[in-house]
């Protein structure tokens, strides 16, 4: 499984203010992961092999592990070493060529299509480095999109898309598109996409891949926030080390598909 | 999905390549009109042949003697049953007996000849009637100007507009009678003032039986006079477009006027009867009895089943070439949304990421098919509308020049504007059903890839 619990330090890091126009959450818990409770997530002897021409490119292989709920951990790699992969099979947008994925009591190598439809609408929220908002909808639209698959009334997921934009600072740019948007304010639409649901667990594809140092830490600070106030876990794809170091609770390293390292960060105690 | 969001999504994404969905839905509309505007030719011929049936009578049967009923319906006739002299002579005893059945309310014998009529100094030809009382109440007999027969046995008569004219020396052209009368104007009023009360002599040949019946008959020149009571204005389609003069029926059958059968019968037999029923359901009730009776029967009813099963065959052909636009025009839906699907491909990817189930997509562009189909298939029907009053607006100045009255060639009705709709959007829905399980069945992380 690795190595754990290498790099520890005692106390928080100075956080930085947040970014402008960007509300604090009404009441932010100091979460520890519940280490008593069953995981969140427990893979165990994970492969996704793809066949390329005659040759296999084993992506994701044979990784086990578990993530408290709760917890914040980051998932640490060069490019290719299986990461967004890893992410991909956690999110049930792919299946597993061998080995298993349960997250919360759901194993979804077993899920039908439809029921894995149904843990990408209830169970998981995806933040993906470059936005992926619809571009002919209006920020409220994008957002309520996912309740609209939940078969929400109308006024109902209105109500609930202009709260959660509200949250993430947006309510003066909910009827705008999101070409008339930034980087940073297209990331904030999507997390409340993600969130609009109540999911148990957050899954981020480098979210501030696309944005500046600056932007990146109020992406980071808002996913903090609502990750204390909505106790979801969180795993984050990233390939900066100071960033994972800074706001996840524990960091998972991958090369070649394989899991390499496994440490808490200094925040372990704290968030 | 809710199908008023499943319905919203759709429309959005229609307007979203409208140029592209416009030529689209503009095809199906040309399929859809073509369907229209072909099964619209057969919904009206067949209504307008139906149309002049029914002047003829729905509650009306034809009885004729079996070998009459052969011989009249020509060498195509079937075979006879049985010999024949299990065949009956349609004679007094034989009407007095159908006239019995249960539901018929009269059976009176059909006479017509051609007689010659003395007005004056002129003499003219035409086809003589005799009519029942019962046609008084009748469309072609409740507007006669002057009057109808005083009594059954009224030596008197009633002239058709017509020859009411030639009667009065004018030179009415022979386009002017039966199929084409309408489109010659004739003042019926005038008409009636100046011929009512007049006397015509009528010159006819009686059949005169001998004191044997089997010994055979003599014919004998006769003429009758009567007098003009009314005149009237026959319509073409009704059954006695063709006769000039009509006298009462008793009057008629008194005068004996050799008949056609007559030369191969020896006793007086009736051509054909024309019996009434109360009620039109109880027609094939009565032509059964009259049938098992021994007599040749038909009806309206009769010509209306073959009609409907001829053109339930031509209104298939008519379909079957009119959907043809409408295949074609479903290549194009399914072209429109395989195109679709490649542009928003990305935006399926980011639905599957975020919740929308296989199901949800594939509705999403069955949605989209259909709203083609629908809106394709009302502009469709209005087209298709069109073009039928286009031509048959067309059809009725050719008509009108060449001198007969107007037809309604062309017909819409409700059930072909509801099928051609739902057609459509079967139509659309089937053309969907490949882009719509293409478009379900991405892998979510391709299509995220996709830029």
């Amino acid at each position: 499984m690795g190595q754990a619990g290498s790099l520890r330090r005692v106390g928080n890091p100075p956080s930085e203010a947040p970014a402008r126009g960007l509300p604090a959450c009404p009441t932010i818990q100091i979460m520890t992961p519940n280490q008593t409770a069953p995981p969140a997530v427990r893979i165990d002897n994970l492969c996704r092999h793809f066949q390329m021409g005659t040759s296999v490119v084993r992506a994701v292989d044979g990784i086990s592990l578990e993530i408290a709920a709760g917890d914040f951990v980051a998932l640490l790699g060069p490019s290719g070493s299986g990461k967004s992969s890893l992410l991909n099979l956690l999110a049930g947008l792919d299946r597993p060529t061998a080995g298993s994925v349960v997250i919360h009591g759901k194993d979804l190598a077993r899920l039908s299509r439809d029921e894995l439809a149904g843990y990408r609408l209830r169970t998981a929220g995806m933040v993906f480095q470059s936005f992926n908002l619809i571009p002919n909808m209006s920020l409220v639209e994008n957002v309520e999109l996912p309740m609209r698959f939940a078969e929400v009334d109308r006024a109902e997921r209105l109500a609930l898309a202009r709260k959660a934009l509200e949250r993430v600072g947006l309510a003066p740019r909910m009827a705008h598109r999101p070409t008339e948007l930034s980087g940073g304010e297209q990331q904030r639409a999507a997390i409340a996409r993600a969130l609009i649901n109540h999911p148990k667990v957050l899954l981020a594809d480098e979210p501030t891949g696309n944005l500046d140092s600056r932007t990146g830490a109020g992406i980071m600070d808002l996913i903090v926030e609502c990750r204390a106030s909505l106790g979801m876990t969180v795993i984050m794809v990233t390939h900066e080390r100071a960033l994972a170091e800074r706001y996840a609770r524990r960091m998972l390293f991958l090369t070649d598909g394989k899991l390499t390292g496994d440490m808490e960060t200094v925040n372990g105690d704290a968030r | 999905m809710k199908t008023a969001d499943l319905l919203d999504l759709a429309t959005r994404n229609l307007r979203q390549s409208m140029l592209r969905n416009s030529l689209t839905t503009i095809g199906i509309s040309v399929g859809v009109a073509s369907l229209v505007s072909m099964m619209s030719l057969g919904v009206g011929l067949q209504r307008m042949i139906s149309v002049r049936l029914e002047k003829v009578g729905f509650n009306l049967l034809t009885v004729m003697n079996r070998a009459t009923l052969r011989m009249a319906a020509g060498p195509m006739a079937e075979a006879p049953q049985g010999n024949q002299a299990d065949e009956r002579a349609l004679d007094e005893a034989a009407r007095a007996e159908i006239e019995r059945l249960p539901g018929v309310v009269e059976a009176y014998p059909e006479i017509r000849f051609p007689g010659e009529f003395a007005f004056g100094e002129l003499t003219r030809r035409a086809l003589v009637a005799g009519l029942p009382d019962s046609v008084k109440s009748t469309d072609d007999f409740n507007n006669v100007k002057g009057s109808f027969f005083s009594s059954r046995e009224a030596g008197e008569a009633l002239v058709e507009k017509a020859f009411a004219a030639e009667l009065l020396g004018k030179n009415v052209p022979p386009a002017g009678r039966g199929m084409l009368k309408k489109a010659i104007s004739l003042d019926v009023p005038a008409l009636a003032r100046a011929i009512v009360g007049k006397e015509l002599t009528l010159s006819y040949s009686e059949r005169l039986a001998g004191a044997d019946p089997a010994a055979g008959y003599t014919v004998v020149p006769r003429t009758a006079t009567v007098k003009i009571v009314g005149v009237l204005d026959i319509d073409m389609q009704s059954r006695f477009a063709r006769v000039g003069v009509f006298l009462p029926m008793k009057f008629a059958q008194g005068l004996h006027v050799i008949q056609f059968i007559d030369p191969r019968v020896t006793t007086p037999v009736y051509n054909q009867l024309t019996v009434r029923v109360k009620d039109a359901g109880q027609v094939q009730t009565v032509e059964d009895a009259v049938k098992k009776m021994g007599f040749g029967a038909f009806s309206i009813q009769d010509a209306m089943r073959s009609l409907r099963q001829g053109f339930a065959v031509f209104d298939i052909f008519l379909g079957v070439f009119g959907s043809l636009a409408l295949a074609v025009a479903s290549i194009g839906i399914v072209n429109t949304l395989v195109m679709a699907i490649l542009e928003r491909r990305r935006e399926i990817g980011i639905m599957k990421a975020i919740g929308a189930s296989d199901s949800d997509v594939k509705r999403v562009f069955f949605a989209e098919a259909g709203a083609m189909g629908l809106l394709g298939g009302v502009l469709g029907v209005i087209l298709g509308w069109l073009i039928g009053r286009v031509i048959n607006t067309g059809t009725n100045i050719y008509l009108t020049r060449q001198g007969a009255s107007s037809v309604e060639i062309w017909f819409v009705s409700w059930w072909l504007v509801a099928g051609a709709l739902g057609f459509a959007v079967v139509v659309s829905l089937l053309a969907g059903w490949y882009p719509a399980s293409k478009a379900s069945r991405l892998d979510p992380v391709e299509a995220l890839r996709y830029q």
